[in-house]
């Protein structure tokens, strides 16, 4: 396991170079010069095209793309992501505030979506074919079409303008003292908004997968032993059921991640999404490489954690 | 191991005949398979009128989709107007005709990029084996692994927003499902008689690819591009709606529903937003819907059903 686990580790670093590189070429070619940004424009008249090249040279940036490439590394794994062209603080210090926020968020849809894909796609499957089964089908194909911000939109108008329940923007009450249910209450809109989204796949997964376990020798056995239905389904094949679930929920991360960008932006969540529009609208490119290092890394962490998690639930695998 | 291959195996004609009688001939209940499917009829039916009314834009809608008109700020519905107008006093209904056709058309060309890239390169992959195989799946698997919005607004913010772009950036990262596709079947029609046949009497690689091997792949290839579609629309439509994709004043369901990010807009003004979200909607729906109807056409498991 442990042998396994460092392999899979040590294949994923080439992967993440990969990504570095590909980023740190693009933003390479974008128009505008970083000099000309962080000096003040109203003294660049007196400074100079002269001056901007003698800061170009100092700061290396006449070195050859491969050579500035690996400088870029060496400060990463000091862990020095540059700083923001916006307000020139350290990029690290502002993704810091907003991976808390973005995590709170996925967790939450995460739990929802869960919450809704587990007991309804096992009913689906349990069912199979029944009007329930073909309606659940298709309200699934509804969620997975209208997109995101028609539906943040929507809930904004209904439950936050016409009924006035919930809050629609921020994290947190203005003003008000720090609590768990403001917060909670915060979250109800865009977390149920993303998690819906994201349970109608897992819905069809839970269900397929069901279907095959349910058609099982040792489902057979655990009902010929006399045990209850309810025993066998949930006690049996369920748990068996969702073990391949988990890899979906994994591979399904990245995609998450991008719906909280949009997410995050229309409910004003202060998290890396709305950090990574922002950056972008501001062409802010120290922030952007960054943002893209950590995504990826997250993205290769869940996945490294969605087999730990599979072999360690499932004890007929092996590595 | 499934698609045509799997059907044309299965059924009776197989062991006589050639290919490509039985591909003649698997055809019609494949197509009166996809027919039984309602869901996938209606979305067809749905998706020729919306295609229809994109193409149809500059003989059926009632103004220029451009022209502006300050006396006619955020105007409600009314005769002239039926759909009201938008801030710049332009015609919402024409608007949300001509969004038609660049929503459509941006899914239809990064789709059609992507899966072409997905199938030369699947098919290398599943045809040579060896390095280039090894070669090709470890770029999938990068590829895969980039956070695939944040590269997309990467490469947005470097490049400028646009509406090419925006197609190509989503035709180039958009490859590697379909190659894994190909791929598989390739490496499984590879070992099958008839190919086996066509090689020992002397074929060409590139007779054998595209007379036997990718007729046979395609199926699943098509199911996927389905999907895709959908989702790109969906994507462009996100990306439009922050301000990252196609630009104004060129009109997209995505950038229409821009304004309803202000609270006043959302609260009053319905017109500006439920419409180009209710057409995304149903474009996306009808798509997915007709992407569910192929995928059950080409299985033939589900004949039961």
């Amino acid at each position: 396991m442990a042998r396994y686990l460092l392999r899979r580790l040590m294949i994923s670093i080439p992967v993440l170079i990969g990504i570095t590189m590909v980023t740190f070429a693009m933003v390479n070619f974008a128009p505008g010069d970083p000099v000309s940004a962080l000096i003040n424009p109203e003294a660049a008249g007196s400074l100079g095209p002269e001056w901007v090249e003698q800061q170009r040279e100092a700061l290396g940036l006449n070195a050859p793309l491969p050579v500035r490439y690996l400088r870029w590394g060496q400060e990463i794994l000091k862990g020095n992501l540059g700083y923001s062209t916006i307000d020139r603080q350290p990029v690290a210090d502002k993704i810091a505030v907003r991976i808390g926020p973005t995590l709170k968020l996925m967790v939450a849809v995460q739990m929802i979506s869960l919450l809704i894909a587990l007991p309804v796609g096992v009913i689906s499957a349990l069912r199979q074919y029944s009007f329930l089964d073909y309606f659940i089908s298709m309200l699934g194909f509804a969620a997975i079409s209208i997109p995101s911000f028609f539906l943040a939109l929507a809930g904004i108008y209904i439950f936050g303008l016409e009924l006035g329940w919930l809050p629609t923007s921020g994290m947190r009450t203005i003003g008000a003292e720090d609590s768990f249910i403001d917060l909670l209450e915060h979250l109800i809109l865009p977390a149920t908004v993303l998690g819906l989204a994201n349970a109608a796949p897992l819905i069809r997964y839970v269900r397929s997968s069901m279907l095959e376990v349910i058609r099982q020798p040792y489902v057979n056995v655990a009902r010929a032993k006399g045990l209850s239905e309810r025993t066998v389904i949930y006690g049996h094949a369920a748990r068996n059921a969702l073990i391949p679930v988990i890899t979906v929920i994994a591979l399904g991360l990245p995609g998450l991640f991008g719906g909280a960008v949009i997410i995050e932006t229309i409910f004003a969540w202060p998290g890396m999404g709305q950090l990574a529009i922002a950056a972008v609208r501001s062409r802010d490119f120290p922030m952007i490489m960054a943002l893209n290092l950590v995504v990826a890394t997250m993205i290769l962490l869940s996945n490294l954690l969605a087999d730990v998690l599979y072999a360690a639930i499932d004890p007929r695998i092996k590595y | 191991m499934t698609g045509i291959s799997e059907a044309i195996e299965s059924g009776p004609v197989a062991q006589t005949s050639n290919l490509l009688e039985a591909t003649e001939r698997s055809s019609p209940s494949t197509w009166k398979r996809f027919r039984r499917h309602r869901m996938a009829v209606i979305g067809t039916a749905i998706l020729s009128i919306l295609t229809f009314l994109a193409v149809a834009a500059p003989v059926i809608a009632p103004h220029s989709p451009y022209r502006t008109e300050i006396s006619q700020y955020r105007k409600g519905p009314s005769a002239e107007h039926p759909l009201g107008s938008d801030a710049s006093g332009r015609d919402v209904l024409s608007r949300l005709l001509y969004a038609g056709r660049v929503s459509l058309s941006v899914g239809l060309v990064a789709v059609s990029i992507y899966t072409l890239i997905g199938i030369v390169l699947g098919g290398l992959a599943g045809f040579y084996g060896g390095k280039a195989d090894s070669v090709i799946m470890r770029a999938a698997d990068v590829v895969l692994a980039f956070p695939s919005l944040i590269i997309i607004i990467t490469i947005v913010s470097v490049l400028g927003p646009s509406i090419w772009n925006i197609m190509w950036v989503i035709g180039l990262l958009g490859w590697p499902p379909i190659a894994r596709i190909v791929r598989a079947q390739f490496l499984s029609l590879r070992e099958q008689e008839f190919v086996v046949a066509s090689r020992s009497s002397g074929a060409s690689s590139l007779r054998m690819i595209f007379r036997h091997m990718l007729p046979n792949a395609l199926a699943p290839v098509i199911v996927a591009a389905t999907f895709g579609m959908a989702n790109v629309i969906l994507l462009e439509a996100g990306l439009s709606f922050l301000g990252l994709g196609v630009q104004p004043p060129t009109a997209t369901w995505g950038n229409m529903l821009t304004d309803a990010q202000s609270l006043p807009v959302l609260q009053s003004m319905p017109w500006l937003w439920l419409p180009p979200g209710l057409m995304i909607a149903l474009a996306v729906l009808s798509i997915n819907f007709i992407g569910d109807g192929l995928r059950d056409a080409f299985d033939p498991h589900m004949q039961v059903r």
